[in-house]
């Protein structure tokens, strides 16, 4: 074969069996070359001793992927069921790790597995489109039945004259002096760019849909996609049903039933009252802080400010709004900032929220015993900032008001 | 006008060993015709494809009231055809791993399609509890995905971690047999004709040239991935169990049930390798590769295997009955003369009794024997997942609800439909991609340890 010397990239030897190939490496290795490898249909036995390669660092990596997999499953399972989303089931524990034994062992070994597959790829160099040994003829039959030593031009012992007297004495099938790669394009195939990009895009769509839904809203009623599944034939919770004595399809829990935020003993905390008395002091262990204050304005403002308005003067927009009918029958929302409210026990102000008053509807069903209390300290704050003497007022806040 | 002769009858060719058998794998994907009997193949499984697909259909747009479920039947042939198809999916991951592990060479020839085998047997799996929780625009429910909601799937349900078992154990199988196929798709791309074969095969093998210190890696990756197959293809089938087991539901409720089920998996997984090896190596003149004797070996494993289910079908009685809890023993009783015993005794006849014709040399190197046998064992897997479902569910606690469930021909269809993908996607397997692993069978051949070095 002829060639100009700069064009040279290196020289094939070609065998017929494993162990010509085996017995060259030998050779190869003891004349202290580095730059140069092998090329089989299959992997050889012994072929690693004989070319001089190290073990492989590939199995650290995949123990650090298993490590990573092992702490997502922990963390998966204990942000999701312990912490972020808390339900009770079959009266098992929220976090018990006997329970989630299974998906550690599971997503430990899907990283890892990941970790073996990529890793591999990683460390051999793949994918790799191209190599100058691809444009010789003779090499194609590397993945069937031809064994081949390739020695680069690289390398720093490489000497043409010296490597071809070292490859002959290894009784090759053929040695074949190999040129540099420039016929392959380093373009990606435009098919190939195509069909990528064509996949890329329509793989967008249905997240381009799921975002879509997301950011609109619609006054249509929802696609029933499947009408025996949302017209169900059973007795539902507000329908009458003649199997039971008291005629209601609803089963309320039994008496006695406490629910996970319930605490039937503590009077103080969820009827505001001692021995019959309305308490004058928040429940031991009620928080206040900027958090429960931030918790009982935003509440109040969902839940009693349309009707007291939001600084508590009675004047919420269902109360504008009745003034406006002028019906008569009228009954205004109270003014909050009241003296005898602001005397008032907060255990009783508890017991508003809760069971209502007179004209006013019971909260409790919609709010949680933690967050009457919030409401009653946000109340207290209210009434607290209506009754402020002038001296107790910053600088700015008096200029404000001025 | 006479018959065409098949391609596949004549002898491969190649001047020494390695180039025959990579001759006699590739020109299945070569030739440009298959033989007769795969376009016959293919066309029953399409045609089965296409009664999936209607009934699916016909599923969506009516809901799942056309299933035979009812009160108290409520898990049926849904979970039983998931359960016999995951079971399915054992054999493949098994042969290639561990029988990798303990070095038991011959896997070679049949690893590659047991693998392929396992991955289109748990698509079909996946699909059941898809369709079965009749709302099939909300399965996405089952994976953890942050959602308007703001709920979570429940970590401590056995529904949950099979989410996690058999979603790995379809991942992992996936690159373990994509890894497995790389150098052969390197032959396959360095022996394409056509500038689009040489292109698919070509990005598919991703350059892969033989290198041997890029083989030092994928052997040393190839070991790894089989060291975490192992163990991982033993729970995804404990995993399904715990689905029944940790249930208190009498004939369900039992220790013995994670390596019961894997036994059947192993079982049920092999009876199916052959169902398709048998027909297959006689199609594509792989009758050099897949030989009787691995045939054989594999038969010995489905009676071995056969008889691990039938000493777990008699413990279940004997626990039972040494228990001394009523309901257990009721169950048991019921299960082999209630009114299901028909099914029972079908199982029975087909996982214990049909291969004990395999004490036989003679029989277990007949490969068409070995067939009928491994048609009747798949028969046999279904009828025990079925046993296991409908026996327990139909007559529980209360006598008050008792029932007899009777699948509707929906519940067939679906199942047939099944069938039908499952072939398809093993055909198209057959015809496109190296059913061998011609790297592994090269590399155990006498001729690699320079034994056999061509001389004669
Ligand atoms: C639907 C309108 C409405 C809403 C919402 C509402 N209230 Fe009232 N509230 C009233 C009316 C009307 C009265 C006067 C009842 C009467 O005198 O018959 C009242 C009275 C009161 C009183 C005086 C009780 C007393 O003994 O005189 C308090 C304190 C009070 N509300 C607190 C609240 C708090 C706290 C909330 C939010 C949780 C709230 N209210 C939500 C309408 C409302």
């Amino acid at each position: 074969m002829s060639h100009h010397d700069d064009d040279l990239h290196g020289l094939l030897a070609e065998y017929e069996t494993p162990s010509a190939l085996v017995a060259a490496c030998k050779k190869v290795r003891d004349a202290g070359y580095a730059k140069w490898d092998t090329f089989t249909p299959f992997p050889i036995h012994g072929i690693e001793k004989a070319m001089g390669i190290r073990m492989t660092g590939l199995p650290w990596i995949v123990l650090a992927a298993a490590l990573v997999g092992l702490a997502s499953a922990v963390g998966l399972q204990w942000w999701t069921n312990a912490v972020d989303y808390k339900f009770i089931s079959s009266g098992k524990p929220m976090w018990s790790i006997p329970a989630n034994v299974p998906v550690y062992f599971e997503l430990t070994v899907l990283f890892s597995a990941f970790a073996a597959l990529f890793g591999m790829l990683i460390l051999n160099n793949l994918p790799q489109p191209s190599h100058p040994l691809d444009h010789l003829q003779a090499f194609g039959r590397v993945t069937d039945d031809r064994f081949f030593l390739y020695i680069e031009k690289g390398d720093a012992k490489f000497d043409l004259a010296e490597t071809q007297r070292l490859l002959d004495g290894t009784h090759p099938v053929t040695v074949d002096a190999v040129n540099e790669d420039r016929r392959t394009s380093d373009q990606l195939p435009k098919p190939l760019v195509l069909t990528a990009a064509v996949i890329a895009v329509l793989a967008l769509v249905p997240f381009a849909f799921i975002a879509k839904a997301r950011a609109t809203k619609t006054d249509k009623p929802k696609i029933h996609a499947m009408g025996d599944m949302d017209w169900q034939i059973k007795f539902q919770a507000q329908q009458p049903n003649p199997l039971f004595q008291d005629g209601m399809a609803m089963r309320a829990p039994e008496p006695g039933t406490v629910a996970l935020d319930e605490h039937p003993d503590d009077e103080h905390l969820t009827a505001g009252k001692v021995d019959g008395q309305f308490v004058r002091t928040f429940p031991a262990g009620f928080k206040v802080d900027e958090a429960t204050m931030a918790r009982g304005k935003e509440r109040y403002e969902i839940f009693c400010a349309p009707c007291h308005g939001m600084s508590g003067n009675g004047d919420g927009p269902v109360a504008q709004r009745a003034m406006t009918l002028a019906e008569g029958t009228w009954v205004p929302p109270t003014a909050l900032g009241q003296d005898y409210l602001r005397q008032m026990a907060v255990g009783q102000l508890y017991d508003v929220v809760t069971n209502g008053v007179r004209n006013m509807p019971a909260y409790g069903s919609q709010l949680a015993v933690d967050d009457r209390w919030a409401v009653v300290l946000y109340l207290r704050a209210l009434q607290k900032a209506k009754a402020a003497p002038v001296g107790e007022l910053t600088d700015a806040e008096r200029a404000a008001l001025k | 006008m006479a018959m065409a002769q098949s391609p596949f009858d004549l002898a491969p060719q190649g001047e020494n060993a390695f180039a025959r058998i990579t001759h006699n794998v590739a020109r299945v994907a070569e030739v440009s015709k298959p033989p007769r009997g795969w376009y016959i193949a293919f066309g029953i499984a399409l045609s089965l494809l296409s009664v999936f697909g209607v009934s699916i259909g016909w599923l969506f747009w009516q809901g799942i009231g056309i299933f035979g479920n009812m009160n108290p039947v409520f898990w049926a042939m849904p979970i039983v055809n998931f359960v016999f198809w995951v079971g399915i999916g054992h054999a493949g991951t098994l042969i290639s791993a561990i029988l990798y592990l303990l070095r038991q060479n011959w896997r070679t020839a049949i690893n590659r399609f047991a693998e392929a085998m396992t991955i289109f047997a748990v698509i079909c799996a996946g699909i059941f509890p898809g369709l079965h929780v009749g709302r099939p625009w909300l399965p996405y429910w089952m994976f953890p995905l942050p959602n308007q909601m703001s709920m979570w799937p429940q970590f401590r349900s056995p529904l949950e971690w099979d989410v996690f078992a058999v979603g790995t154990y379809f991942t992992v199988s996936t690159l373990f047999w994509y890894m497995g196929m790389i150098p052969d798709f390197g032959t396959f791309r360095d022996r394409s004709t056509t500038k689009v074969r040489k292109m698919v095969y070509g990005l598919l093998a991703m350059g892969w040239r033989g290198s041997s210190r890029q083989w030092h890696r994928y052997e040393r990756a190839y070991l790894i991935l089989a060291a975490l197959a192992t163990p991982l293809v033993l729970s995804v089938h404990s995993v399904v169990s715990f689905d029944f087991a940790t249930a208190q539901l009498p004939g369900w409720h039992a220790t013995i049930f994670p390596p019961y089920f894997v036994a059947g998996a192993i079982f049920g997984g092999f009876a199916m390798v052959v169902t398709l090896a048998v027909p297959a190596r006689q199609f594509f003149g792989l009758k050099r590769i897949i030989t009787v004797g691995h045939l054989e070996l594999m038969a010995k494993i489905i009676l071995a295997t056969g008889m691990m289910v039938g000493y777990a079908y008699s413990m279940e009685f004997f626990i039972a009955w040494y228990g001394g809890n009523d309901y257990e023993m009721f169950t048991f009783f019921n299960r082999a003369l209630g009114p299901y015993a028909w099914s029972y005794w079908c199982m029975i006849f087909c996982n214990v009794v049909s291969p004990q014709v395999f004490w036989s040399k003679k029989m277990r190197t007949n490969p068409w024997v070995i067939l009928g046998v491994g048609v009747l064992v798949n028969i046999g897997m279904w009828f025990e997942r079925f046993v296991i479902v409908i026996t327990s569910l139909s007559r529980d606690f209360l006598p008050s609800s008792w029932g007899y469930y009777k699948p509707t021909f929906w519940d067939f269809s679906l199942l047939a439909g099944s069938f039908g993908l499952f072939f398809t996607l093993f055909l198209l397997f057959c015809r496109y991609l190296p059913m061998v692993a011609m790297a592994e069978v090269k590399a155990f051949h006498p001729s690699a340890h320079g034994h056999g070095d061509e001389h004669h």
